[in-house]
């Protein structure tokens, strides 16, 4: 190939930086030869190698959206105290690996100076998973980082103690689209839209393929219709579960809608095989409204729930576990929540969920 | 540099314990402009309840169709700096280790190119870039290859495979859970920056079943590691637990999902046979009880969210895998997957929600599984069941004849 002036090549298709120049060194001696590990605070852990190495692990939280001015002041303590090496965890917190004991407690000080505080292991109330919110998502029914602040501020003492019976996973999704496994969470705070698309009949046949908008729609609710010559789609609306596939086809059907948008509350789920199987979440709240800067209904909605578990659980129960225990009418009892037609399935295979048993406690 | 809007309501979300992200966003509109924007606007949306952000539109780097995801205000005449507010996703090195000097790189390309906000790490698995304009979408690009690191996935391509810490750190990890997702990562990048699936398709690595990672939940493809021959035990090591105050019998054996431990206050005996893996006598002496030597995974399949036909959890594939490199059995399964998929399935359809639709007795006959009782919670309840085949008497002439072969 001949070309007049000599371009850089443009690289692509490079991949991620191959993670083992990113390992500790430690961590390089020890890879797959750790023996055990253990708790030693809040926040703090050590893992003991084959070798007799201990790597201990400073655990802090973040608020997920993260300055670069922050970042900076994370790789500045890495420097100062764990040779210029840091992760992050799959819940959004940052770890610091340390092989000087001594060094830990002044680790712990720097960052809570800087306002990071150190917990989230073992039996605690770890990082929320949450989504991006009214910050930068086009279909959220509610803001992300706001209300993850407001329930982490509630449920503070939780990250730096470690006083539950077990673990508890709280996430947050500001749509059905959950960006992140709410579905399975022991509390997921789902941001919820209660009105069916409004259709913008004057553009809709510009932007949007209508065979692909009227194939989107889980429970066939959307036609395609004609209105003032112009070709556009038509609801019905008595069959729109609010799910907003329509509108991720088509921006010309938004829900968002601020009377209507708000928050659901879902329990009992959990990833892990741990005693249990894997399970999905169970709807508790079917609706709490947006109330922003502090949204107080969904704060005391969750700390409501995870105080009847702290209370009532044994140890090591999850919040499905707990519920299996005690029924599900002893929950809301306990809870205070009020069971509503909502709670109800009506989607595929609601009939899966009903009671078919007469196995029922007193009340 | 201009004062920052009046943020009243926002700025509520500064005060309590909890780290804040209204003073990160604060942090960075110190220096940039597009962050003072973004206040401005998050602040209505506080106002109004709802969002201000339009559907992405088409925008991305020269050859790739992934990884970046166009992002506009609904008020750009108010908000001008924030008109065009693009996220990039990068992809992360495996289990998010980080050296402070790559760090400072990433900070520094965002710092000249960006709102200087990111999220330290995007659901998927990605650093997250939030907020920067087309025209400097390549010059991110150039930067960040420059630095080592590429675009992740987005849209209906391979999403940024990602993993559990593993055996960095992990006593419990029954594989290389880093190993294979680099692997994995740079064996398909071409399906990883260019959509060309009929959604998207996600790997998690998991080395064990707690699955950190939650590879059942979210993950197309979810490889949670696991072990075939006995549970290591050190029996002095159990006596120290239940010196120590531990209840055995309680605490961990009446808690085993399958009643497959007895302690007599001397010695812990496992039926192994009937263990499931379920990691809780583990976790809880962690000093005294490992996994098997015999490690792999199992592999699971069609997990996702509710959009469109409701969530799923994965389900049992391939009940036990070795997974060592160069994981051939795994790719050739993966490939066999894809193909099946990008035939039958339709636009937006997930792998999970294709198995719906076609059963997983055919999705199995068509990637060549056999299919085993591992792979159902029990076997079937309803008895319409279907045949493709029957026998006929002879000198009938219409239906299917049985195979000749």
């Amino acid at each position: 190939m001949t070309t007049g002036t000599a371009q850089p090549k443009r690289k692509t298709d490079i991949g991620p930086p191959q993670y083992q120049k990113f390992l500790p060194p430690m961590v390089k001696a020890n890879y797959g030869k750790w023996k055990y590990h253990e708790i030693l605070r809040p926040g703090v852990m050590v893992h003991v190698a084959e070798s007799g190495d201990k790597l201990f692990t400073v655990r802090a939280g973040s608020p997920r959206l993260v300055s670069i001015q922050t970042i900076r002041l994370f790789a500045d303590l890495a420097d100062k105290y764990c040779g210029g090496f840091l992760r992050f965890t799959s819940r959004h917190n940052v770890e610091f690996l340390l092989t000087d004991e001594s060094k830990i407690d002044p680790l712990i000080h720097d960052l809570r100076q800087a306002g990071f505080p150190v917990g989230g292991l073992g039996n605690s109330i770890t990082s929320i998973i949450h989504t991006q919110g009214w910050v930068h998502c086009h279909s959220a029914a509610t803001d992300a980082s706001g209300i993850v602040k407001c329930v982490m501020d509630d449920l503070f003492e939780h990250f730096t103690t470690l006083k539950l019976p077990g673990k508890i996973r709280i996430a947050l999704a500001c749509c059905l689209n959950m960006c992140g496994a709410v579905h399975c969470s022991d509390i997921a705070i789902l941001g919820v839209h209660r009105r069916p698309p409004r259709v913008q009949d004057e553009n809709l046949n510009r932007i949007c393929e209508i065979p692909n908008v009227v194939a989107s729609c889980p429970t066939a609710a959307i036609r395609p219709a004609t209105k003032n010559g112009r070709p556009t789609v038509e609801i019905e609306e008595s069959l729109c579960m609010f799910c907003a596939n329509c509108y991720t086809v088509c921006p010309s059907l938004p829900l968002n809608d601020p009377l209507n948008d708000g928050v659901s509350i879902w329990v009992g789920g959990k990833v892990s095989n741990c005693i249990s199987e894997p399970r999905f979440s169970k709807l508790a709240i079917p609706f709490l409204p947006n109330n922003p800067p502090r949204w107080p209904e969904v704060v005391q909605a969750v700390r409501g729930i995870v105080e009847v578990w702290a209370k009532h659980a044994r140890k090591f129960e999850r919040m499905g576990d707990f519920i299996d225990r005690i029924g599900w009418p002893r929950f809301f009892q306990m809870t205070g929540i009020e069971f509503t037609k909502q709670h109800i399935d009506d989607f595929k295979h609601a009939g899966l969920t009903y009671k078919r048993s007469a196995h029922l406690r007193r009340r | 540099m201009a004062d920052n809007p009046e943020t009243p309501l926002l700025d509520e979300l500064e005060k309590g314990p909890w780290p804040s992200f209204v003073k990160e966003i604060k942090q960075a509109a110190q220096t940039s402009p597009m962050a003072r924007g973004l206040l401005g606007q998050l602040e209505q949306s506080y106002r109004e309840k709802i969002g201000h952000w339009k559907h992405g539109g088409i925008v991305g780097v020269m050859g790739y169709g992934g990884g970046v995801i166009g992002r506009y205000s609904d008020l750009p005449g108010k908000f001008p700096e924030v008109a065009h507010f693009h996220t990039m996703r990068i992809n992360h090195p495996a289990a998010w280790f980080y050296t402070s000097e790559a760090l400072r790189k990433l900070c520094d390309i965002w710092e000249r190119h960006g709102s200087g906000l990111t999220n330290m790490h995007g659901s998927t698995g990605d650093i997250i870039f939030l907020g920067t304009t087309t025209e400097h979408l390549e010059p991110v690009f150039a930067e960040l290859t420059e630095a080592g690191f590429d675009l992740g996935g987005s849209g209906s391509d391979m999403r940024t495979p990602s993993c559990c810490i593993g055996p960095a750190r992990c006593e419990w990890a029954c594989y290389d859970t880093l190993a294979l997702t680099y692997d994995l990562t740079m064996q398909y990048q071409d399906e990883l920056h260019r959509p060309a699936f009929p959604y998207k398709f996600k790997f998690k690595m998991a080395g064990c079943p707690i699955d950190c990672v939650a590879c059942i939940a979210r993950a197309d493809m979810s490889i949670i590691g696991t072990w075939r021959d006995d549970i290591q035990v050190d029996q002095d090591a159990v006596r120290q637990y239940a010196k120590g105050g531990l209840d055995v019998d309680k605490d961990v054996c009446q808690n085993c999902p399958t009643r497959c431990m007895e302690w007599n206050g001397k010695k812990l005996t496992i039926d192994n046979d009937n263990c499931v893996k379920c990691m809780h006598c583990i976790r809880t002496m962690t000093k005294a009880l490992r996994p098997g030597k015999d490690r792999g995974a199992t592999i699971l399949l069609g997990s996702k969210a509710p959009i469109v036909e409701g969530a799923l959890l994965s389900s049992v594939l391939v009940p036990f895998m070795k997974l060592e490199p160069p994981y051939e059995e795994l790719k050739d399964l993966i490939e066999k997957i894809w193909d099946f998929w990008g035939e039958h399935g339709k636009n937006r359809e997930r792998v999970g929600e294709l198995i719906q639709r076609v059963g997983l007795g055919n999705f199995l006959e068509a990637i060549e599984v056999e299919p085993q009782p591992e792979m159902v919670a029990h076997p079937r309840e309803n008895p319409y069941v279907f045949y493709e085949e029957y026998y006929e008497e002879e000198g009938e002439e219409e239906g299917e004849k049985p195979s000749d072969q």
